[in-house]
């Protein structure tokens, strides 16, 4: 199979994101860097662990002082929700169904989008109550874990919108196909890193 | 057939198995993430609720997102589908410099 050949829905094969050797690889690749990915979090989570509440003084607000459930519930419910409709696309995407797919990874980029409006009105919060990246060790540790999550989902969102607006007259193709299931992947493997970050940053924050 | 094409000789008969197949999936898919809202909702909860102490409740909601995250690598990223060896590989690799990391960094501090 080649990747420029033309398909129809009898012919596409059962899995478009692994039939030339170069998606093989792509996919491989792929998951390779999501292991490096796992590291880089981690020792994130790990600065923040090690930092969580470490302020000059008493005047600094501290995790139970800042955060705040229903927010969090919000971003975590449309987060969680983008992943399952990613989902759709790729079963679309399998059913050689175009348009539904693309319909469905609209939906994904809208919650995403969603999800950074809602951490970009948190962080200005936090900042006007004097939590900032310089203010103490708890807020530098703070923000490059939650921002270098939230910098995953600007990317992504930035990947998702490209790969539709480039793609938006090809249709589906062997080329194309394993793009979009990559995409697919990097975007549930930010959901995978929110989880954490609301359980171990927020939850465990209120917990005190 | 390295795609894992299915060759009946039939068409037709494929593409319903496959369409088939895919719908099955799909459903799967779907029953995870009312399990992923679910085990959420609960995390949620147990610290909404401040009856519990923070012994029970951090040991709690950190095990409910090990399910959930396990669920959304197993179901949403397929690693649950032949052909995942060295994407679990890899993984887990990083999993557990991830681990040793954190363990490091947790105990190298006063509480």
């Amino acid at each position: 199979m080649h990747a420029d050949e033309k398909f129809t829905y009898e012919t596409w094969p059962a899995a478009p994101e692994k039939s030339t050797l170069e998606s093989k690889n792509k996919f491989l690749g792929f998951w390779f860097f999501l292991g490096g990915e796992t590291v880089l979090f981690a020792s994130l989570f790990a600065t923040y662990l090690a930092l969580k509440d470490k302020v000059p003084s008493s005047s600094h607000p501290l995790a139970k002082d800042l955060f705040e459930l229903p927010l969090t519930f919000v971003a975590t419910m449309l987060l969680l929700t983008s992943s399952l409709t990613s989902v759709y696309a790729m079963y679309h995407m399998k059913n050689f169904a175009f348009k539904k797919m693309m319909v469905w990874l609209g939906l994904t980029a809208l919650l995403g989008a969603g999800f950074l409006g809602l951490e970009v009105y948190e962080f200005t919060h936090y900042v006007h109550e004097g939590h900032t990246f310089t203010s103490s060790a708890f807020g530098s540790a703070f923000y490059t874990l939650v921002g270098f999550h939230g910098g995953h989902v600007a990317f992504g969102l930035l990947w998702c919108l490209t790969l539709m607006f480039r793609n938006s007259k090809r249709g589906l193709d062997l080329y194309n196909a394993p793009k979009f299931y990559v995409f697919s992947l990097y975007w549930h493997f930010i959901d995978v890193v929110w989880v954490f970050i609301f359980t171990v940053v927020y939850l465990m924050g209120m917990v005190g | 057939m390295a795609n894992q094409q299915l060759n009946s000789g039939n068409p037709r008969v494929d593409i319903e198995y496959r369409r088939r197949k895919n719908a099955e999936e799909m459903k799967y898919q779907l029953v995870s993430f009312a399990l992923m809202i679910f085990l959420t909702l609960i995390a949620f909860a147990a610290v909404y609720i401040k009856g519990f102490t923070s012994w029970f409740t951090v040991p709690f909601i950190i095990l409910l997102a090990v399910v959930q995250v396990i669920f959304q690598l197993y179901y949403f990223m397929h690693m649950s589908h032949k052909g995942h060896e060295a994407p679990s590989l890899f993984l887990y690799s990083g999993v557990l410099v991830g681990a040793i990391t954190i363990l490091a960094f947790s105990t190298i501090i006063w509480w």
